[in-house]
């Protein structure tokens, strides 16, 4: 365009102004083309940084607490009473309430993800499965907090219902739920690996005369067995990490008991009524916080990695 | 025939098959169980507040007195915190995802960041929120703001949408970019003007996935200290909010002191329920819409 105000002008000029031109945008483009890695590197170091970010915030203000409560006490004390006049720092009735809660919400999830995975997987037309296995990730979008609802004020009324002793607050209903929360994820991680199971493998078993159900359990799962596995511990990893069920559901009672019928407190659940509630900056209540959530990142993380280390290791290769 | 009748009966074939058909249907139910419950809940929740639903009650100001409580407050909170995380999360995210899958060396830097994300999915949100806390609300000063609110959000749900966007960049076919490069064209243009705009409707679809994810989380937020009660809408960043699954939480947790609490929060799940299949069926209709296959 700039040329045409100069067309009047000799040839030669022209086309030494369009090579300075071009190299001008030349140099632009190389300028971004090595400055467009530089900050989508840095972008990239923000996931980086978010996991220091974690660390740093975690380590640094749970230290203040152990600087005050011992480690040991920490993790041997039985008791929780973090207010009053002589406060106790045990965290065993949190990591009993999140174990006993994730028991519960294994049981459920455990067997009837499995047997969902092996119908999907084995059984369904691929017509039943397509239907099927949307409606099932649904299960896996719906909000927590609409789960803690739920189990709230339904499944608590319900099996009270028929069994009085249940407290209005108590581990059993939100453990259920949660159950109920992680069956698409066990489900579809299951189906996955029964899926990478080679084909030639079932019609071998089935040329042997075997029925399906056999060939599903003696060979099909056998082979998919680290998958399988992998995909309970991640779920029991999901429901250790899971707060809004268990906060509404579960009360708020630091109950060292193995009673299902009892409000027992979890250690996400702990985090939430304390940060809710006004623990003061630099009280040792606010410090506990974070050592809690220490604790609860610690035993995510190695269920994590153990998930990950089942699949790797135990993998059979076909 | 005398023989395979012998083995017939050796094999117990019927009682085998008979026990295939019973197990079949076995697996079949427990695969209805999961979807039985949702309906059971979508029932629940529809039944406690559809009857609570009407224009004073989106368009209202919350209230301790249940008959006049409105969640235009909540509403609004949960657009400026939406605000904040999708322009973070989708530079942030597709940034990065554009450094490991175009740029990054594969090798142990590629392989750390990687696994980092991996590990960072897998972080329990309320971790999240304690981050939140200590360095958006108290090291930065922000307050419990909607900008604090949307960057912790963001930082939760950026590994879903890297994931993802991996995935959309890797599917796109090489030849495209060859093709590209053989016209001249430098990296950052071949990036630009063919394998981003080929990758976008994946991208989206990841975008819109984890923006509901973020949209329906709560324990993060219950530990930045939102208010139960707060009146004055959102306006900008920097003002105090309150969010949908806030509203639900606090109403759920009154729900025995006051009956009424529990409609107000069912009414308030179908409307956060509403939004999500709203932009979960956006995703769908994006991903059918635009899936090329090269």
């Amino acid at each position: 365009m700039a040329m045409n105000s100069e067309s009047t002008e000799s040839k030669a000029v022209n086309v030494s102004k369009l090579i300075a031109e071009n190299k001008k945008k030349k140099s632009i483009n190389n300028y971004t083309e090595k400055l467009i890695p530089t900050i989508l590197f840095l972008l990239a170091s923000i996931t980086v940084l978010t996991t220091i970010g974690i660390l740093y915030t975690l380590i640094s203000q749970a230290v203040h607490f152990f600087m005050e409560v011992s480690i040991w006490d920490f993790f041997t004390g039985t008791e929780l009473k973090p207010l009053g006049q002589d406060p106790q720092f045990g965290i065993l009735p949190l990591i009993n309430g999140t174990i006993i809660s994730s028991i519960i919400a294994i049981l459920v999830a455990g067997p009837i993800g499995l047997m969902s995975a092996i119908y999907l997987s084995e059984y369904a037309s691929d017509k039943v499965r397509r239907v099927l296995k949307p409606l099932l990730e649904v299960l896996a979008g719906i909000p927590t907090i609409v789960y803690g609802f739920f189990a709230f004020t339904f499944v608590t009324p319900l099996i009270r219902s028929f069994w009085p002793e249940l407290g209005a607050t108590n581990i059993l209903s939100p453990g259920l739920v949660m159950g109920v929360m992680i069956i698409p994820m066990i489900a579809s991680l299951s189906e996955d690996a029964m899926n990478s199971v080679p084909n030639a493998m079932r019609e071998g078993s089935l040329a042997m005369g075997t029925t399906k159900l056999e060939t599903t359990i003696k060979v099909v799962i056998p082979a998919a067995f680290s998958g399988i596995i992998a995909s309970f511990v991640l779920a029991i990893s999901r429901a250790i990490g899971e707060t809004m069920i268990v906060t509404i559901a579960s009360g708020s009672s630091k109950n060292f008991t193995f009673d299902l019928t009892e409000s027992m407190q979890t250690m996400t659940a702990y985090i939430v009524e304390v940060s809710g509630g006004e623990a003061p900056a630099g009280s040792t209540l606010h410090y506990s916080l974070y050592a809690v959530a220490l604790s609860l990142f610690v035993f995510t993380l190695i269920m994590n990695l153990l998930a990950k280390y089942i699949s790797r290791k135990f993998r059979e290769e076909y | 025939m005398e023989k395979l009748e012998a083995l017939h009966e050796n094999n117990k074939m019927e009682s085998r098959v008979r026990k295939d058909t019973i197990w079949k249907s076995v697996f079949f139910l427990s695969t209805l169980f999961g979807l039985v419950v949702l309906a059971v809940l979508i029932a629940r929740v529809v039944i406690d507040g559809a009857s609570w639903i009407n224009m004073d009650f989106i368009t209202g100001r919350l209230s301790t007195n249940a008959d006049k409580a409105g969640i235009m407050g909540a509403i609004l909170g949960t657009v400026w915190v939406m605000i904040v995380v999708i322009p973070v999360t989708l530079i942030v995210g597709v940034g990065t995802a554009i450094y490991l899958e175009l740029y990054a060396k594969k090798g142990k830097f590629h392989s750390f960041i990687t696994t980092n994300i991996s590990n960072l999915a897998g972080v329990p949100s309320i971790v999240y929120g304690l981050l939140g806390l200590t360095v958006f609300v108290r090291l930065m000063k922000f307050g419990n703001v909607v900008l604090a609110g949307g960057l912790t959000l963001a930082l939760l749900v950026l590994p879903i949408l890297i994931v993802s966007a991996q995935e959309a960049l890797r599917a796109i076919p090489g030849h495209l970019a060859e093709a590209s490069y053989g016209m001249g064209a430098t990296k950052w243009q071949t990036i630009k003007r063919i394998i981003l705009p080929a990758a976008i409707p994946s991208i989206l679809t990841g975008a819109i996935l984890s923006l509901s994810r973020a949209i329906g989380e709560t324990a993060p937020l219950t530990v930045l200290g939102i208010p139960a009660l707060l009146l004055p809408f959102p306006n900008g960043l920097f003002d105090t909010f309150t969010a949908l699954p806030m509203q639900i939480y606090y109403w759920t947790i009154d729900a025995s002191l006051v009956a009424e609490y529990a409609n107000l929060a069912a009414a308030t799940i179908i409307v956060l329920l509403v939004i999500l299949f709203v932009l979960n069926s956006i995703a769908v209709i994006i991903r059918n819409k635009f899936q090329h296959r090269y």
